[in-house]
């Protein structure tokens, strides 16, 4: 049961929440705010919050120079692709470890979990030759491959998580409706999953689109996604931060919409269900 | 046409045999009900009939055809299951329809098929909800239009009432009895409960640790229970069993008398006791008596309101031809 | 608890999630391993022979391994302490009642969505430039002298950005952990007589312990493989000082081209990562029996 709080104690932490919570996001916000300045106003100093000539220019300059929109379609095209194959693939799976689950299940999902924990930097090499001896190097296919792989573990288990919820009786119904396997799955199962299917969805697409470490290898100039178009501007046109800005505020805020829908599934599925 | 033939069916979960090798038959439009403990293998046997298990030996006949390696969708049965297993997804009509959708009727004939079984079950009017908008009752209808619409050979039901409360579960059993005498389809019927199965059953199974225990009516089971289990199982209250001294006099190890077959006396009788705890339903009352020799208090019924209290020292005779003897197998002797 | 039937079925429909993996984990692995122990340059094409442990002599004793190795320890050190005590202490805070819960949550959460190079970039140079940055401006406000981040504490600067990307996801965790907390629990502890500082100490940490350590585990998973932030904002440097193990491998392999060198230290890594890895896994394990 919840108790009254006094107003005087509920305004305290009111106060001191939201001066966190502003301190937190500051660095995105002040972003934001940069992007909209001209490059003269960005390093004035003293920084102005508010009161300058709002502009748009930077965006336009942005996707002018360096083409933003086939970044921005890169990420969209791994991101989606990687994630629509990988539930593809773990769909059958998870299905099968949550309803027909044998002396081994645990053992599989648990030896699917750990190819997670290999570091990325030990297969660096491997994955480099490879894909340069077949023709894989800087293009999306590659990077779709790539992290379907790499997430697909997490894939797997997350919908194992919500798949284990539904009763095992629903589909047992189906098969004595006459319901063949592909039915069950595709009338039965699917349905009712799919809150559970569309938050893995949403966080597998948070997690390909922020994933920078093969991204930025693999890629160099026609697959490149977002994450290696803002590694361009390290230098040095990371001295123009009105375009920086504009640039990050563009890569970061599909991403942040996506991520503020889906934060409630964001704890089951980066814990693999140990907290729900 | 509901003929069900069980031969020398075994079935083991690993290295526990769950069900030892067990025969049965179901004749066509029998009401069956498999009752026991929870535990004793009558949810498993259900499921092997369904086709949900595999049977680790033995066949299953169908109406006179071969049917153990059938998979459950082709068996021609229908089940309700315990949490009534609705998809959630979908209207009732849906749900009801969605065995005539998986075996490609036309939509007319679903249409007509669905109206019909609602209008038995009386659920017309709530054709267009959601399984989560209907009250329990209502649920356990839809799952068995789910079922009625397959026109099956025969209907398995997994303890269907036992999600329900009591006054609803009184209904519901009568519900299903008048729809067996209706349709006149085979039914097979699991529950743990064995008013349920004294009240529905035209034929009792009774099972104990996968074996079957007693096959018979339920007057037959009342009267002439085999052993001591169905003596003890078959009855509420349960039949009492006292051995050493009161069973020698009958010849027997074990003599059992059902609480409704004692007559109590302030003054005289055939046994002394003290009673421990006495409840008075109006209509009944029971006595619990503690006897010497007797580890669990003896349970008496009688009818309408008598005046023992707690410590009143109480007489008790048996009805002379209700007294159950059993050897020490258990067994019942003739 | 099915047929063979399903079974059958259940194998074909898990077998293309296994075969995959198994090849993913298998084929660059042992390539990995087998380059190992090779002299093996992209730079010297065909010259590729046999070494046995050279390379891995030569990796462990180079002292950039050293640093890298004291690095990555720091990194994961450092971001973890940050996260994982600024984590509770937001956690408690935020699990108060107060107007706008659920705006606040949404900014606290924000930092977790933004992609590392973004982040990296942003605090770079929008905050720790020296001469534009806020940081110096408000140095500079005060009458001190600007501090130059990435040139004189490049690890902790790392650190400090790293740690801001994870706070989010710390303190998500140990929310939702706190929240599950049966309040009943406090109320009779607090009718017991316990103060808050109590209460903290007997009920809310042992109950947040088992999420703390799952907070832990999957950080130093991830902390172990940061990239993109030494990536474009010190590229290692100056000299080692913001090496991990992960960009040292980096450099070398691919900038230094030399696929053996880099492929022993990539089985020291996955090595490491192991350690790590098992203790988490059993964390897991248990739950699954749940």
């Amino acid at each position: 049961m919840a108790r009254a709080v006094s107003n005087r104690r509920k305004a305290l932490v009111t106060i001191c929440a939201w001066a966190v919570g502003i301190a937190i996001f500051f660095p995105i916000l002040w972003t934001v705010l940069t992007s909209f300045k001209t490059e003269a106003e960005a390093i004035a100093s003293p920084p102005s919050f508010l009161f300058f000539d709002w502009t748009l220019e930077n965006y336009s300059t942005v996707q002018e120079r360096s083409d933003y929109f086939r970044h921005f379609s890169n990420s969209v095209i791994i991101s989606f692709g990687s994630t629509l194959l990988g539930l593809l693939i773990a769909i059958p799976a998870a299905w099968s470890m949550a309803f027909v689950p044998g002396k081994r299940t645990k053992d599989v999902l648990m030896w699917m979990l750990s190819t997670k924990m290999l570091p990325p930097v030990g297969v660096l090499i491997p994955i480099y030759l490879l894909f340069r001896d077949t023709g894989l190097l800087d293009t999306r296919v590659g990077l779709v491959m790539v992290l379907t792989l790499i997430n697909l573990p997490i894939i797997v288990w997350m919908l194992f998580t919500y798949f284990r919820e539904i009763p095992g009786e629903i589909l047992e119904a189906a098969r004595m409706d006459g319901a063949e396997l592909w039915s069950e799955i595709i009338y039965v199962l699917t349905p009712m999953a799919v809150p559970g299917i569309a938050s893995t969805l949403l966080l597998n697409i948070i997690l390909s689109w922020n994933e920078a470490f093969w991204t930025l290898n693999l890629t160099a100039v026609d697959a490149a996604p977002l994450t290696a178009f803002i590694a361009s501007y390290s230098s040095p046109e990371g001295l123009f931060y009105a375009k920086l800005s504009a640039a990050s505020t563009m890569a970061i805020a599909p991403i942040l919409i996506i991520g503020w829908f889906s934060q409630k599934q964001l704890v089951r599925g980066l814990t693999f269900g140990a907290v729900k | 046409m509901g003929q069900i033939t069980l031969n020398q069916i075994t079935k083991s979960f690993g290295d526990v045999q769950v069900i030892p090798p067990l025969d049965l038959q179901i004749d066509d439009g029998e009401f069956v009900v498999f009752v026991g403990p929870s535990g004793c293998g009558k949810s498993t046997l259900l499921r092997l009939i369904a086709g949900l298990e595999d049977v680790s030996s033995g066949d299953i006949n169908i109406d006179g055809r071969n049917a153990t390696e059938v998979p459950p969708a082709k068996r021609g049965l229908a089940m309700v299951f315990q949490s009534y297993a609705l998809y959630p997804h979908m209207s009732v009509r849906k749900n009801i329809a969605f065995p005539l959708r998986m075996a490609g009727i036309d939509k007319a004939a679903q249409d007509a098929k669905v109206a019909a079984a609602a209008k038995v079950l009386n659920l017309t009017d709530y054709l267009d909800r959601r399984p989560g908008q209907l009250s329990g009752g209502q649920r356990q209808r839809v799952a068995i239009g789910r079922a009625i619409v397959r026109e099956p050979a025969a209907f398995l039901f997994d303890e269907p009432l036992s999600n329900l409360d009591a006054a609803l579960r009184v209904n519901m059993r009568l519900e299903i009895s008048e729809l067996h005498q209706s349709l006149k389809t085979t039914m097979i019927y699991v529950t743990h409960d064995q008013v349920e199965a004294m009240t529905m059953a035209d034929k009792i199974v009774v099972l104990h640790a996968g074996r079957i225990e007693q096959v018979g009516s339920p007057l037959e089971l009342y009267h002439t229970p085999r052993n001591k289990f169905v003596a003890g199982f078959i009855g509420s209250p349960k039949m009492n069993f006292l051995s050493g001294r009161f069973a020698t006099e009958f010849d027997a190890a074990t003599i059992g008398v059902r609480p409704e077959h004692l007559t109590v006396s302030h003054s005289d009788g055939k046994w002394v006791g003290k009673v421990a705890v006495s409840e008075h339903l109006g209509s009944d009352t029971f006595l619990y008596v503690d006897m010497d020799g007797v580890d669990e208090p003896v349970t008496v019924r009688s009818t309408g309101e008598i005046g023992f209290r707690h410590g009143d020292t109480v007489h008790l005779t048996p009805t002379a031809d209700k007294i159950h003897r059993f050897d020490n197998q258990d067994l019942r002797i003739a | 608890m099915a047929t063979q039937h399903s079974r059958a079925a259940a194998r074909l429909m898990i077998s293309p999630a296994v075969l995959l993996l198994l090849g993913w984990m298998i084929i660059p692995l042992s390539m990995t391993l087998y380059f190992s122990f090779l002299r093996y340059n992209l730079l010297i094409p065909g010259m590729e022979e046999w070494t046995g442990w050279t390379n891995y002599e030569f990796f462990l004793t180079d002292p950039a391994f050293f640093a890298a190795l004291t690095n990555t320890l720091l990194l994961v050190g450092g971001v973890l302490l940050i996260t994982i005590i600024g984590g509770v202490l937001l956690a408690l805070l935020l699990d108060q009642p107060f107007w706008g819960q659920g705006i606040v949550r949404i900014l606290v959460i924000a930092p977790f969505f933004v992609m590392p190079t973004v982040s990296a970039l942003v605090w770079k140079n929008m905050f720790m430039n020296p001469v534009n940055g806020l940081f110096a401006y408000f140095a500079k406000f005060l009458g001190l002298q600007p501090f130059d981040f990435l040139s004189h504490a490049p690890l902790f600067s790392i650190i400090l950005i790293v740690a801001w990307q994870w706070l989010p996801f710390a303190t998500l965790i140990l929310l939702t952990a706190l929240q599950s907390l049966d309040s009943e629990q406090l109320e009779a502890a607090e009718m017991d007589g316990a103060n808050f500082l109590n209460r903290f100490v007997f009920i809310m940490v042992p109950h947040l312990a088992r999420s703390i350590t799952v907070v832990i585990l999957i950080q130093t998973i991830f902390l172990l493989s940061v990239f993109a932030e030494i990536l474009v904002t010190t590229n290692g440097g100056p000299g080692y000082a913001s090496t991990n193990l992960t960009y040292l491998i980096y450099a070398q392999s691919l900038l230094q081209f030399d696929v053996g060198g880099g492929s022993a230290g990539g089985v020291v890594a996955i090595i490491l990562a192991n350690i790590v890895a098992i203790f988490l896994m059993r964390m897991i394990g248990k739950n699954l029996e749940a």
